[in-house]
């Protein structure tokens, strides 16, 4: 197995650079480093010399890609896409458009963005499956009908409704929680309640009729029938036995996103005021940070590829069958 | 006098109690099935809180003397410096204290001390240093002295950057990584200081203008002024590499060794300030942050390196000598502000305007400022939830968004604005104020067909401009589209500006007739006689008969935006001109305007000061956007009309100055280089525990003048804000009452099922004996 992880491990080297690319060859395409330091620097009064000042503390004054001027492995190293992109690589994400650290501010927004999505992921996964078992335990009853029609009606829903709904109906009319904002430590809990109700139950719709469709599946098979032939109660039968089969999709849905919740949500928390990473992104593509927006890029690629190593061990782990070669 | 902070929550009176809404109680009685512990665990939360449950702030603020606000774009500078957008001077106009300031009540705008002792002393003097007189003609001016006397005795805020040791040393000008290791923000710091502000402070900042490593936005501006700035500049720049080689990026640039020729301390409490030539507008700067003071010891102390990887530098954390301080700077979440114990006191002003006793706003009149203890900013990015949290009392006041326009305002018969019946219910007040700011439409005067090429295409190029002027209908325009917050303008200087005029002789001539004692659109007839004298008759080319197609450059809008576009081609098809809308995005859109590629633009102007110059120069020929990068983005040149410009900017508010402004003001309508547009007006509501408000779109320190009710606030967020139980109690119920059958089928299920069940139908099947 051991081997099979620095394989992957070495596999996204090129994928990181691919996306790191691809990335740069997007914003640039959209925004010249003229653009960036004009935004940086105001719309009133902003100077030629400013602008080329900008540029050059920052090394956006060099070629993008390609140096003509140089001779050599130079011509490709001392452009703006080689020295950002190697940093980067050794994690040192410099600094943002305004002056001030990625890192630092990846560091402090992390956790914000981690109190809403992991609430919502771990209550999600278990709000799902139950309600997807107790479907296929009433299956072919009026319980499984309108759960259905319910998942449908659900799924079908914008997040951003279920959002401006929320906070209408439970905030601004029954004034049960705060509408958006975010406290330090405990102070923080009565911020999360609505989001994480929001993140829940937008999920519902799409998840549980796909657990519900796996669930349905596996009980058709033989180790099913067999369970009941021994007698077992059904609840036994489905979270004991069904649940335990039917963990492998789930778990490929599931775990890939797990190293994701750290990135936050992008609407969720500009709507709800958190500030996690998700806002950082929003507030960096507005600003044409092209160094928040890359090190977020590159993080996203790289938290993802990581999520595909776990979800591949975490199949050793709930089928001894599969073994990573 | 200060307002009492009260510690005590209203609701607390009946034991902390909240009322419940009684259908609550009622469901849970009738239910037999309904969980018992439930009205337990709903009184244990209930009595966990005192106040109203949606309440964002901490339980320990309510009833005290906080004023709180919104703000939906982090600043990014917080440096007086480099700061310039109106969200940052939210912030900085707290904090520091320039020399000057404008009066907060009296109109026209009028500037004041704020620091200097006095306003300041302004000598002109010819080239042989000889002094001229006040009334000097500019041409004879070869430069001018500002000399200006601060308070003694103002302090600095606390700060770590004065914090001393026993021996007189800096406590923390020379840390080591092991010192910075538990440092995070500058409250990590065990030890402040403070010190007496002194006229080099002012020096310093002046000097800090020209930092290399800092981008001041009205350097460029200042270096044409201030004697030696684009030199000291060079100088520091050269240093400053020297300084980079020699000790890498860490060396720190100390101005003080370096002088500057336009800047000077004459003694502890007066400093001087060279200005070439004549401008008399620098007073109004005078009155900005930019000429705020900086201690040295802050920038020394801010320079090192383990404090800037940490976001702790002046950016960050302001240094000032104002009635407040930043006390948490989280940009991303909270911005609060706390008065500075070390302030040295001012007064709320003793007269104002005649309407503004009638209007409470003289009641306070010498009493001590500022009268609220601390101001508490939150990031609000989105509009529905930043309106929905004032409505409910969270926010003391709000801008009206278009989408809650309806809900907050009405228009009387006579188009006057008033506030509606459920936001008076509420104590809400509406504040209005026509904005120092212009949105105009350009047209490029280098293109060939809005601008003209040779004399007859410039002549009928202005006839088809004048055309167009008649034909777009920003009376329709702001009733449409700004819900009426806006007045058509009839040419470029706003309402409230020296220069501007009312009235009958105020009106735009060319698109305007004064009837019945206002102002009246021209008939479009006398726009399609125009456009045929330009050679378009009915919108067709007389040389060519080919239709006339014209170019709208605009930035990429949402679908909101696409009526505005569809009204403005229907403007345009008035005279039988196709309008082309050419949509992209702004960075697109300010390469376009660069380079000239643009041929009719929308634009706006917010002024820095209030002088006509400020919107003038706007189309000062010199001034131009392609090739010399200036802000005249029409590219707009008449020689009188430059002449006049170079006149009347260094001349003083006077009748002769008036008389320049309106032969100007006259060029411009005659050459209709832009469609003069609207002035916005600012709507603002308040609650009405928010007091002394006078909208000034001038000054930004007005947060010191501000008084909260935070008794009547309280008790009306408990009011407003009880919390509504029986939805949650009826969703629970439904949800009960519908999973019953479901129980049931499970419990059947779960008999039917199994050797258990199976075992008696077969015992009694079966047995013969």
């Amino acid at each position: 197995m051991l081997n099979y992880i620095i394989r992957r491990v070495l596999y996204a080297v090129p994928i990181l650079i691919g996306v790191n690319l691809i990335t740069f060859t997007l914003f640039f395409v959209v925004n010249t480093p003229d653009d960036m330091a004009r935004m940086q620097l105001g719309i009133k009064r902003v100077t030629p010399e400013a602008i080329a000042k900008w540029k050059q503390e920052r090394g956006y004054d060099k070629p993008l890609i390609f140096n003509d001027a140089e001779n050599g492995a130079a011509k490709f190293t001392n452009t703006v896409f080689f020295e950002k992109s190697v940093a980067m690589f050794a994690f040192r994400f410099g600094r943002a458009d305004d002056g001030r650290d990625i890192a630092y501010e990846i560091r402090t927004r992390m956790m914000p963005s981690l109190a809403i999505a992991l609430p919502v992921f771990l209550l999600g996964l278990g709000v799902y499956i139950v309600f997807a078992l107790t479907m296929v335990f009433f299956r072919a009853t009026y319980v499984d009908f309108w759960g259905v029609v319910l998942c449908v009606a659900l799924m079908s829903i914008s997040s951003l409704f279920y959002i401006i709904a929320g906070q209408f109906l439970i905030s601004k009319l029954w004034h049960l929680v705060p509408i958006s904002g975010y406290g330090q430590g405990l102070d923080a809990a009565k911020f999360l309640v609505l989001p994480v109700i929001i993140g829940v139950l937008s999920g519902a719709g799409a998840n549980t009729r796909w657990y519900r469709t796996l669930f349905l599946e596996e009980m058709g098979k033989d180790y099913v029938r067999t369970a009941r032939a021994k007698g077992l109660p059904e609840s036994i039968v489905l979270f004991g036995h069904v649940l335990r089969n039917a963990l492998i999709p789930i778990l490929t849905g599931a775990v890939v996103v797990i190293p994701l919740l750290f990135l936050g949500s992008l609407i969720t928390e500009s709507f709800f005021g958190i500030p996690g990473l998700g806002s950082y992104t929003i507030d960096a593509i507005n600003s044409q940070d092209f160094a928040v927006v890359r090190a977020m890029v590159f993080l996203g690629s790289l938290l993802y590829i990581v999520g595909l190593i776990l979800t591949d061990i975490s199949y050793t782990l709930v089928d001894p069958r599969i073994r990573l070669e | 006098m200060l307002i009492e902070p009260l510690n005590r929550s209203p609701l607390l009176g009946d034991g902390g109690r909240v009322p419940v809404h009684p259908l609550a109680v009622e469901a849970g009685s009738t239910i037999s099935r309904f969980p018992s512990y439930l009205p337990l665990v709903l009184a244990v939360l209930m009595c966990a809180c005192s106040g109203p449950w949606n309440n964002p702030y901490r339980e320990s603020e309510a009833g005290k003397n906080i004023l709180y606000g919104a703000f939906a774009e982090r600043p990014k500078h917080l440096d007086p410096v480099q700061s310039y957008s109106s969200n940052e001077i939210l912030i900085t106009a707290q904090i520091y204290e320039p020399p000057l300031q404008y009066h907060y009540l009296k109109r026209p705008y009028e500037l004041i001390p704020s620091s200097a002792e006095k306003m300041p002393l302004v000598q002109h003097f010819d080239q042989k240093g000889a002094r001229l007189g006040d009334d000097a003609d500019a041409s004879r001016v070869a430069f001018t002295i500002y000399e200006i006397s601060i308070k003694p005795g103002i302090r600095f805020q606390p700060h770590p950057a004065f914090a001393r040791d026993q021996q007189g040393g800096f406590l923390y000008h020379d840390m080591g990584k092991t010192d910075l290791a538990d440092i995070y923000k500058l409250g990590d710091f065990s030890h402040m200081g403070s010190r007496e502000l002194t006229a080099e402070d002012y020096v310093f900042q002046i000097k800090r203008l020209a930092h290399p490593r800092l981008h001041s936005p009205i350097f460029g501006l200042m270096s044409d002024y201030i004697s030696g700035l684009k030199e000291y500049a060079a100088t520091l720049r050269a240093v400053d590499e020297a300084q980079f080689r020699e000790q890498g990026s860490g060396a720190y640039l100390d101005l003080n060794n370096y002088p500057l020729e336009g800047a000077e301390a004459v003694d502890r409490y007066t400093y001087r300030i060279k200005i070439k030539g004549k401008y008399p507008q620098f007073k109004y700067w005078l009155a900005m942050p930019f000429f705020a003071p900086i201690p040295w010891e802050a920038e020394r102390f801010y320079n090192q390196k383990g404090l800037a990887e940490k976001n702790i530098n002046l950016d960050w954390y302001p240094v000032g000598t104002g009635p407040y301080m930043l006390a948490e700077n989280d940009p991303n979440r909270v911005m609060i502000l706390e008065q500075n114990p070390n302030f040295h006191g001012e007064s709320y002003p003793s007269e104002g305007m005649p309407e503004d006793a009638q209007a409470d706003l003289l009641k306070d009149a010498g009493k001590p400022l500022p009268f609220v203890d601390k101001i508490v900013y939150s990031r609000e990015r989105e509009s529905i939830p930043r309106w929905n949290k004032f409505l409910q009392g969270y926010y003391d006041a709000s801008n009206i968004g278009s989408d809650s326009f309806d809900q907050a305002v009405q228009l009387t018969g006579q188009g006057e604005a008033t506030i509606t019946e459920a936001m008076r219910e509420q104590g809400i007040r509406l504040e209005t104020a026509v904005a120092a700011s212009t949105n105009y439409m350009g047209f490029n005067m280098l293109d060939p067909v809005v601008g003209g090429a040779g004399k007859r295409g410039r002549e009928s190029a202005r006839k088809l401009r004048q055309a167009i002027s008649i034909a777009v209908d920003y009376e329709e325009y702001v009733s449409i589209f700004a819900n009426g917050r806006g007045i058509p303008a009839q040419g470029p200087i706003a309402p409230g500006i020296a220069g501007h005029r009312d009235g009958k002789e105020g009106i735009n001539p060319v698109v305007y007739d004064w009837v019945n004692g206002r102002a009246r659109r021209k008939p479009i007839e006398a726009a399609r006689k125009l456009l045929a004298e330009a050679g378009y008759p009915d919108g067709m080319d007389a040389r060519t008969g080919a239709p006339l197609v014209l170019y709208f450059d605009v930035t990429t809008r949402g679908t909101e935006d696409k009526s505005s576009l569809d009204w403005m081609r229907k403007q345009f098809r008035k005279l039988n001109i196709q309008l082309v809308v050419r949509n992209t995005d702004y960075n697109r859109f300010q390469d376009k305007i660069r380079k000239g590629n643009a041929q009719i633009f929308e634009w706006g102007w917010n002024a820095d000061y209030p002088d006509p110059e400020n919107f003038l120069f706007l189309l000062h020929g010199p001034q131009q956007k392609v090739g010399q990068e200036g802000e005249n983005a029409a590219n707009y040149s008449n020689p009188e009309y430059n002449r006049l410009f170079e006149q009347m900017k260094n001349m003083e508010n006077s009748p002769e100055r008036q008389k320049i402004i309106d032969r100007m003001v006259t060029i411009l309508r005659h050459d209709a280089p832009w469609l003069w547009g609207y002035h916005p007006k600012d709507y603002g509501l308040y609650h009405a525990w928010y007091g002394n408000v006078k909208p000034n779109r001038m000054s930004n320190n007005n947060a010191k003048y501000f008084r909260i009710d935070a008794g009547l606030r309280e008790q009306k967020r408990a009011e407003w804000n009880k919390p509504v139980l029986w939805p949650v109690i009826a969703g629970l119920i439904v949800l009960i009452v519908g999973l019953l059958p479901a129980a049931v089928i499970y419990r059947r299920r779960e008999r039917g099922t199994g050797i258990a069940n199976t075992e008696p139908k077969h015992e009694t099947g079966g047995s013969p004996a």
